[in-house]
């Protein structure tokens, strides 16, 4: 057994109790937390299959942004999980029936002699990854790639407007407008008067 | 490894593609197992993607084409903006109904 087959049952398998950890752990915080145990042994998979950028980028966005935006959204519901769990029991069999077929065949398909491919000899260690893709991506999937920053775009406006609330009327609150066209005569009153005499004097 | 005769002593193709396939039939078994908690459903379809991806960068790799890193890419790009919006869309859900349990959301009858 290669080093290379040992570092790679290794993440796999870490990946694998992970995933299973997260559909049947109890408490929502500790599943995301096991969600993210598994993108790291997957990122560390995809860097075994030099796709050493998409690696760092799954780490950075999805533990860094996406986890960060589940945990937060899971402490701010109060659920009660007793209550979601019930009928966990009840499914337990037709779910692992249908995992257990949908795994053998797909098993089954890639054990097949087409996915017999010879492995591709290891690029030189000069060679980078980054540079590749991004050659690819400026150039040939320019047309994607704006189109991908625009899905972003509407993400961003989409979830501000979803999650957002209206705050009540009476809410004190700046209006900067107003506060740029005011003159000093809206505020201040100069008056011409008499100077008064004290009494004592 | 012992295949067809050979022994590997590297890590195959269809090693990768069977990691991939263990992990999408999990996340199958994870929709069906909570299926009134909808956070663990949306954990379970990010679970379905990494699976997918896997097999686009193993096919990548093994075929010499960095098509599939790019596919890859944008898989990641509009899984982000799917997540953001679940999670609005739950938020809202559980501002106004007080629950997010998946078969109490029966309002439209569909």
């Amino acid at each position: 057994m290669g080093f290379e087959q040992i570092i790679f049952y290794l993440f796999a398998t870490a990946l694998i109790m992970s995933a299973v950890s997260v559909v049947t752990v109890r408490n929502p915080v500790l599943a995301a937390l096991f969600l993210i145990a598994a993108f790291f042994s997957s990122s560390a998979i995809w860097i075994m299959l030099e796709a050493e950028f998409l690696g760092v980028v799954l780490v950075l966005v999805y533990v860094g942004a996406v986890m960060v935006l589940f945990l937060f959204v899971i402490m701010m519901l109060d659920i009660n999980t007793d209550l979601l769990r019930e009928g966990f029991m009840r499914y337990l069999p037709i779910g692992l029936l249908i995992a257990v077929v949908i795994a053998a065949e797909m098993i089954l398909v890639m054990m097949s002699k087409v996915f017999d491919k010879p492995i591709p000899a290891p690029l030189p260690a000069n060679h980078s990854n980054t540079e590749a893709l991004g050659e690819v991506l400026y150039t040939q999937y320019v047309y994607p790639f704006e189109i991908a920053a625009v899905i972003l775009l509407v993400a961003i406006v989409a979830a501000i407007v979803l999650a957002h609330r209206k705050r009540p009327i009476n809410t004190k609150s700046q209006k900067p407008g107003e506060q740029v066209r005011v003159k000093s005569s809206d505020r201040l009153r100069i008056i011409k008067m008499d100077a008064e005499k004290r009494a004592g004097s | 490894m012992q295949r067809r005769g050979r022994v590997h002593k590297m890590v195959q193709l269809s090693d990768f593609l069977v990691v991939s396939a263990l992990l999408f039939a999990i996340s199958i078994a994870g929709i069906f197992l909570n299926r009134k908690n909808m956070i663990i459903i949306l954990m379970s379809i990010e679970l379905m993607l990494l699976a997918v991806n896997i097999n686009f960068i193993a096919f990548s790799h093994f075929s010499g084409d960095m098509a599939g890193q790019v596919f890859v890419f944008f898989i990641l790009t509009v899984a982000a903006a799917e997540a953001a919006i679940g999670l609005a869309i739950l938020m809202v859900l559980f501002r106004n109904r007080g629950t997010i349990n998946v078969q109490e959301i029966d309002e439209m009858k569909g």
